[in-house]
């Protein structure tokens, strides 16, 4: 994970907040921008989806009649139902908007919390050492060697009997996964910034534990975060498909969620009906791939060892000061 | 990355042995918590509400549930120890469980692997090798597609096209309406499936069975190719970066034994040590393949358990699919710290 000092934080600063989520794009070139752009198109798509579900989907997520008229099971695509209904009589079409909103909403979710356990608990682990560290890395290692999926559905099997098949039972059976990756990143981050001079200059004037890790390590530690979060995201969204497929999501009656409605697509694909898996299908694995991209890019441009930065053309500044300073 | 310079190589082995005992007494404590520690116990949870209190009660004494939590779990750790993962609740015990349809499993992530490595590692190095050209980037999506698409979408999609639509794979039909029986030979040797019908000489059968392993394993194949194309192709564009790269291009050695001599050989490092970690991937995959197939192994038993709400199946399978990928780890970290050319004892 690469530290990201190269961008300063200060000429981030000043140039606004949006800047900054730009400056990945203005940074890569060619191939690199291509796939950062087409991800951060898809990903958006997506998000339009999930915002405006109730007004794009022609139907509720759990609507099973319009007009006082039944729809029908597993029927085709027509015009009333684009994409066909399925075999709980749910307009496929819907479901796949509704699904966007429920995947995002779990991912943000999840990711959140796992930043918000495993950040703090990474940083006071690294800073702090001794038998706490040992204790945490060990426990954390053990979480991270265990195979995701699996570890996942003994979580999503503990949480479905707490909270039921809800969106937060299935963040929380998500954040299992994640803390330890950003409890290792921020840990191993934070256990070289302790020798840093800027720490020790901090210890010698004699700041308190709490301020030097607050103030001092914390945004130094905290830069690579960002990335595996972009990363996370695709792989939350597949697991919280993959905990629905093996039927330990969200109830069809909670939300709409393109796992489950693929477990029960399978015996119709048997039976040559084959709209009620691709849509949902077509659906994740567009996201996915999208989320994927954009990870991808980011870290072409974050990864020194396979940067290839663009090399800006050098173009002599008309003698006026505002320019020069935006020509930089 | 596993750093064995410091001392000599059997110390580092027997160093990663031992930290392996803590690592598996963590993840059965884990599981443990998990599992027990929620409220609603195995018994009720799986057959709650058809059964009387009373017999509840009486299945939760037999099952020992009554007892205190820590009894419970020093029982818990002996028994793993011997490796005795408890009783599913339809009376099967979880070894027997392993034993029966861990033959599958093995078939099929092996099978899975093979189509990965046939495929991965020479689209890696193509497009590592040719950086930034159309085949490099076409790759990369490919790469990036098969990995971001989820198994069971994949596996769906390519029965609808495969089977449903072009009809390139017929399956007969006693075998597609139980391939459970089927899968799980009748003629116990090794309890591998293929291996038994190979060696009691049933061809017809040992072909049905190739047939139905041909789409799981692409399936799952493609997943983890995803990720060797990817790994292949970073690890070729760094080590080309490598001076002993530059090194052996000085020396006048031509592009292409550098690419396979000096780019490749150091590159398959890294590559080796992570397909430890790929392990797990691919566990999670069979996990997903199987249930979407029907391929009768451990993970379709997993799949099976948490529709019956059978907490020991799934615990036991879960747990014992966990130590396997830690030993696997680090076996192979060790192969990692042996074929390394820059360490040499």
């Amino acid at each position: 994970m690469a530290a990201t000092e190269s961008v300063s934080t200060d000429t981030r600063r000043r140039r606004g907040v949006l800047r900054a989520l730009l400056s990945p794009i203005r940074e890569t070139s060619g191939l690199a921008r291509w796939i950062l752009l087409t991800g951060m198109f898809i990903t958006a798509f997506f998000l339009v989806l999930a915002i405006f579900a109730p007004w794009i989907a022609p139907y509720g997520f759990d609507q099973v009649e319009a007009n006082g008229v039944e729809f029908p099971e597993t029927a085709p695509p027509s015009d009333e139902h684009w994409f066909g209904t399925n075999v709980m009589e749910y307009d496929v079409l819907s479901r796949v908007i509704w699904g966007a909103r429920t995947a995002i909403e779990v991912v943000i979710l999840a990711i959140v919390l796992s930043l918000a356990i495993g950040v703090p608990l990474g940083l006071v682990s690294g800073y702090i050492g001794g038998w706490l560290d040992r204790v945490l890395v060990l426990v954390m290692d053990a979480l991270f060697v265990f195979p995701s999926l699996l570890l996942a559905i003994v979580a999503g099997f503990l949480f479905s009997n707490v909270a039921g098949g809800s969106i937060v039972s299935a963040a929380l059976s998500i954040t299992v996964i994640y803390i330890p990756q950003y409890f290792r990143v921020v840990r191993n981050t934070t256990v070289s910034a302790r020798e840093a001079t800027y720490v020790e200059a901090a210890n010698a004037i004699g700041a308190p534990r709490r301020t030097v890790m607050a103030r001092y390590v914390f945004p130094n530690v905290v830069q690579s975060v960002p990335v595996i979060g972009t990363l996370n995201a695709a792989d939350a969204i597949s697991t919280l498909a993959a905990l629905g497929f093996l039927g330990l999501g969200i109830q069809p009656g909670d939300a709409a969620e393109w796992g489950y409605d693929l477990q029960r697509a399978i015996e119709d694909v048997d039976a040559g009906i084959w709209w009620t898996a691709l849509y949902p299908g077509l659906a994740l694995t567009l996201l996915i791939t999208g989320l994927t991209l954009v990870g991808e890019g980011l870290n072409e441009t974050i990864n020194p060892t396979l940067r290839k930065r663009r090399l800006r053309k050098v173009t002599l500044p008309p003698r006026q000061p505002e320019t020069a300073e935006e020509a930089k | 990355m596993a750093d064995p310079a410091g001392g000599s190589l059997p110390r580092y082995i027997g160093q990663r042995l031992l930290l392996m005992i803590p690592m598996i007494w963590v993840i059965l404590t884990l599981v443990f918590l998990l599992m027990r520690v929620a409220p609603g116990d195995p018994v009720s949870a799986s057959v709650g509400g058809r059964l009387s209190e009373e017999a509840l009660d009486a299945r939760r004494e037999a099952a020992g549930l009554n007892r205190p939590l820590w009894e419970q779990y020093f029982e818990y750790l002996g028994d793993a120890v011997r490796l005795d993962f408890g009783t599913a609740t339809d009376g099967t015990p979880i070894t027997e469980i392993i034993v029966d349809n861990g033959g599958a499993t093995l078939t099929l992530t092996m099978a899975a692997f093979l189509v990965a490595l046939v495929l991965g590692i020479p689209l890696g190095l193509i497009a590592g090798r040719f950086r930034d050209s159309a085949g490099d980037v076409g790759i990369r999506l490919f790469g990036i597609v098969t990995y971001a698409a989820p198994v069971f979408v994949t596996g769906i999609l390519f029965k609808i096209l495969f089977v449903e639509k072009l009809g390139w794979i017929q399956y007969s039909s006693d075998i597609a309406t139980a391939p459970t029986e089927f899968l799980i030979s009748e003629n116990e040797i090794t309890h591998i499936a293929l291996l038994d019908l190979a060696l009691v000489g049933e061809w017809a059968a040992f072909e049905e069975v190739l047939w139905h392993l041909v789409l799981p394993a692409v399936t799952l194949g493609l997943l983890i190719c995803g990720v060797f194309i990817r790994l292949v192709r970073v690890n070729v564009l760094q080590a080309l970066k490598g001076d002993y790269v530059e090194a052996a291009r000085a020396r006048g050695v031509g592009e292409g034994r550098v690419l396979r001599k000096h780019a490749l050989r150091n590159a398959m490092v890294p590559v080796i040590t992570i397909i430890g970690l790929q392990f797990a991937l691919l566990l999670s995959g069979a996990v997903l393949t199987e249930a979407t197939f029907n391929w009768p192994g451990l993970g379709f038993r997993v799949y099976q358990g948490i529709l019956d709400r059978d907490y020991i199946a799934v615990q036991g399978i879960v747990t014992f699919l966990a130590i396997v990928v830690v030993v696997i780890s680090v076996v192979i970290d060790i192969v990692g710290a042996m074929i390394d050319p820059r360490v040499r004892y």
